[in-house]
């Protein structure tokens, strides 16, 4: 069930719309992913939801009540600052026990309180240090407690681990979502990291100037982009403009690849002519040692690595074919030799690994 | 809530800076032939008046370039090298800053004098009859005493943008091939030379608005237009002249301000800064130790004038003595106007307190207001808050007299316009200590602690209070020092029962003979004392009030 619904929230600073008629919702415990390249819009959304900021028009409402107007603290939310906005002249303890003490907590109770929350965190033992003493991924922590310790009715955070290094941080998203999820609170995750949404999120909202693009699970999310930024955002590299030049039970489409053949999941309802954007999966694409001519699959092109990186598992090429270029990830068990820069290659594209952006074809 | 809070400082400076000010303009404006700009005509026909602007000048660019010759490597000590005792060095040098100007003066004339510190010993070891280094009443004394007063300025300015400079940009420079010389004069002075300029021109102010160092150093052919608004207002009595003066003055230093304000904001903003630990680096060799120690002794031998003048109020008759503090106490002559020590330092202690608490309030609304402001041009009305800083306190006393001496605001011969007159000076210094902590505050703080359930009342003392709670009592420290040091509105202002510890020396000075020369180097030594004793009282509280980050 649905406890926190946002309906057509708007707002501008001076000309600039941060926030462009947004709504969408998030159910009780559920981990909401809210993904967007930054300057999109994601902070202010946040701000306004915690009551930091005033909306220019629509409406809030939680478990059923509106909250037009509320200050911050009559909120109940939870909020995690990027920079973490831990205070500097506080110990551990006057960090976690911050807005304890704001609740007029009896003194016993915040110590109570905090010692469980710092083992929560597995942060025990650290209620005497000092913030500057602490580590990136201790501070994350000891700041994920303090967001915890009134707790709130929302969890919202705002790309709390982006200044931490890769290893790090995907250490603290299991331990930040496994924390969550034993604590059941329901929780919004500002990032721009599609792997971090990835790892994190429940369900996820991708936002783009200001305005929702696509809400869905991840999964739904990457078998059906609802446009070129959502699948840019989600990692997809290979998007071209065609027009559909033949349609049966299979649609070939004159790109600048070249003409391309893809399969059809379900209705395409494009008659002949249409312009159409579609992605080709780089896993759906295949280097082909053998000379040309002697494969007899269809959407075989010739091309030439443009740029190549070794990556130990696979390789990471960008091919240019036709007037296009491909970016693809090749194991090297499938190619005899090496591959380099400068060489030619030949490649097929597999036909299932094309997909329609915009809604068109996906099977319903 | 903030942004009507602004009114207060405003109403404050509308009625007790622009209001006088205007006063003086109009006066000035008045003559004595009806309303035009006659005193102005009359000031650029007289060649006195055009000499003395170019005496000011020159005299205070000098007195810059002397203190940036022992500001700079003093900078660059502090910044660079880690040694024993650093902290406290650090802090002894800042003492002459906070040191009253007359403070200065009489510690230059108990060291340098006819009848001073060196002149005796060298008197007694060559059996001289005559004291050998005459530069009493002269330039050169002027120019050293400037130097003394603000070199911590430039130590102070320079060093903590030095110190904190990432090492690897020099690095970098180094293994493109720079040699030393080229790497400081390529990379490192560039990025240093905002703060070196901006901390040049606080000193060049503070030298040409320059006022109890020449009138008690100079003699009357050094005359500054400080000195030369002074003697026309309480000695020449022509007052639509000296409003002239200092209206030109005030047109010189808002100028100066303004040009501060704009280079301070660069020097904020475009050097990536690195903390304290990164940067620490360089070990000592054999050369680095030698000019180390050479700068410490010339740090210290810079304190010589005050320590001159605590053997100066100490000796008495070839012997040291405590006759000359002595004498403060007793009133022989029965004079009518005499009063105990012990009541005009209470006077200026309770009217430095009432400073300090103003300025803070004043100073803390005013930071705020501006921290708060958009980054483009917001040197202008940083600059119009501080100008008081620059205006001559002279101008400020006379601007008084004509304005709050009559109704509707009768304050003369209350105390009260002291303590606005030093309140309005002091203020600009909690200003200058708490924008960069205001400014360097990550706005998250607060909204962090709003989203906890913390009332904007309690964001402000749980928050704020605490991280600006340093800063806060540099800028005391200084307001302290400056009301406990004020002198020439004092001067002008100042009725007998309220007499200040700086006035009373100069009314010692004024009359003749030793015993009153004796005085004012005992009072003098009280008021250095007072004074390093607030300084101190405050720096050990705030180490143990707050510290860490």
């Amino acid at each position: 069930m649905a406890i926190l619904e946002v309906s057509g929230l708007s707002k501008s600073f001076g000309a600039v719309r941060a926030v462009n008629q947004v709504s969408f919702f998030a159910d009780e415990g559920e981990l909401l992913g809210l993904l967007g390249p930054s300057g999109c819009g994601k902070s202010t959304l946040l701000r306004l939801l915690a009551g930091l900021e005033e909306p220019d028009t629509g409406t809030v409402t939680f478990d059923g009540h509106l909250l037009d107007g509320l200050a911050p603290k009559q909120r109940g939310f939870g909020l995690m600052f990027q920079d973490l906005a831990l205070f500097p002249h506080m110990d551990v303890f006057g960090n976690v026990s911050f807005g304890l003490r704001m609740q007029r907590m009896a003194r016993s109770e915040v110590a109570l309180r905090v010692s469980e929350l710092l083992d929560l965190v597995e942060m025990a033992g650290y209620a005497d240090r000092k913030v500057h003493e602490l580590s990136g991924g201790e501070r994350q922590r000891v700041a994920l407690a303090r967001s915890l310790a009134p707790a709130p009715r929302l969890l919202m955070f705002d790309e709390p681990l982006g200044s931490l290094d890769r290893a790090l941080r995907d250490s603290l998203q299991s331990q930040v979502r496994r924390i969550l999820k034993e604590v059941g609170v329901t929780s919004i995750y500002v990032t721009h990291d599609r792997d971090e949404a990835f790892a994190m999120a429940d369900r996820l909202v991708f936002m783009n100037r200001g305005a929702i693009i696509q809400t869905g699970t991840p999964e739904e999310a990457i078998a059906a982009p609802a446009d070129e930024f959502v699948a840019r955002s989600l990692g997809f590299k290979n998007i071209l403009q065609g027009t559909v030049v033949r349609y049966s039970d299979m649609v070939e489409i004159e790109c600048p690849l070249g003409v391309l053949v893809a399969a059809i999941p379900g209705d395409f309802g494009l008659a002949e002519g249409a312009e159409v954007t579609l992605l080709i999966d780089e896993k759906g694409i295949e280097i082909r040692d053998s000379p040309p001519g002697e494969i007899s699959d269809v959407n075989q092109f010739q091309g030439i690595v443009t740029e190549r990186a070794f990556l130990g598992a696979e390789y990471e090429l960008t091919v240019r074919a036709g007037q296009a270029s491909l970016y693809c990830r090749i194991s090297p068990a499938t190619l005899a030799g090496r591959v380099d820069s400068g060489e030619d290659v030949a490649f097929a594209v597999d036909p299932e690994a094309i997909r329609f952006l915009g809604g068109v074809g996906v099977a319903s | 809530m903030t942004s009507l809070l602004i009114l207060a400082p405003l109403a404050y400076l509308g009625v007790f800076f622009v209001y006088p000010l205007g006063s003086i303009l109009v006066r000035s404006l008045g003559g004595e032939a009806g309303f035009g700009l006659e005193p102005f005509t009359t000031l650029l026909g007289d060649t006195y008046y055009l000499r003395r602007i170019w005496f000011t000048t020159w005299q205070a660019l000098v007195s810059t370039l002397l203190t940036l010759a022992i500001g700079l490597p003093a900078a660059y000590v502090f910044a660079v090298y880690e040694f024993p005792g650093k902290t406290l060095l650090k802090a002894v040098t800042t003492l002459p800053f906070v040191m009253p100007t007359i403070v200065v003066a009489m510690g230059f004339t108990a060291l340098l004098g006819s009848q001073g510190v060196v002149n005796s010993a060298l008197m007694d070891i060559f059996g001289l009859d005559d004291p050998p280094i005459r530069i009493a009443n002269s330039l050169t004394i002027i120019i050293l005493a400037h130097a003394f007063y603000n070199y911590a300025v430039i130590v102070r300015i320079v060093s903590a943008l030095w110190g904190n400079l990432d090492p690897y940009l020099e690095e970098s420079a180094k293994v493109l091939g720079a040699g030393r010389i080229h790497t400081f004069y390529h990379v490192t002075l560039p990025l240093l030379l905002p703060a070196i300029v901006s901390a040049s021109l606080l000193a060049f102010a503070f030298s040409f608005t320059s006022f109890g160092v020449v009138l008690i150093l100079g003699g009357p052919q050094f005359a500054t237009l400080e000195v030369a608004i002074y003697e026309l207002t309480a000695k020449l009595f022509r007052l639509p002249l000296a409003g002239a003066l200092s209206m030109v003055q005030l047109v010189f230093t808002y100028l100066f301000l303004l040009l501060y304000s704009r280079l301070q904001e660069r020097a904020t903003v475009r050097v990536d800064l690195k903390p304290r630990e990164a940067t620490a680096r360089r070990r000592m060799r054999a050369g680095d130790k030698l000019f180390v120690a050479g700068m410490v002794v010339v740090l210290l031998a810079i304190l010589s004038p005050l320590i001159a003048l605590v053997i100066r109020a100490f000796s008495f008759e070839g012997g040291y003595s405590t006759a000359q503090v002595a004498n403060l106490f007793s009133n022989e002559r029965g004079s009518y106007f005499y009063l105990s020590p012990l009541k005009i330092i209470w006077n200026s202690v309770r009217f430095a307190l009432a400073t300090v608490t103003i300025s803070l309030v004043v100073g803390t609304i005013v930071a705020y207001f501006l921290a708060a402001s958009g980054r483009r041009g917001r040197s202008v009305p940083d600059a119009l808050f501080m100008l008081p800083l620059g205006v001559s306190a002279v101008t400020l006393g006379f601007g008084y007299i004509i304005a709050l001496g009559r109704p509707p605001l009768d304050l003369r011969g209350s105390w009260v316009i002291l303590v606005v007159a030093h309140s309005l000076v002091a203020y600009p210094f909690v200003i200058r200590s708490l924008l960069p902590v205001l400014r360097g505050m990550s706005p998250d703080l607060r909204e962090a602690a709003a989203v906890l359930g913390a009332s904007p009342t309690k964001v402000f003392v749980l928050i704020d209070l605490p991280i600006i709670a340093p800063a806060l009592l540099v800028g005391a420290t200084f307001a302290f020092a400056v009301s406990m040091g004020e002198f020439g509105a004092s001067l002008l202002l100042v009725r007998q029962e309220f007499t200040t510890m700086p006035v009373a020396i100069f009314r010692f000075l004024g009359l003749p003979g030793t015993a009153n020369l004796g005085s004012a180097l005992s009072m003098s030594t009280l008021l250095m004392a007072v004074v390093a004793l607030g300084f101190v009282a405050i720096e050990r509280f705030r180490y143990k009030g707050v510290g860490g980050f």
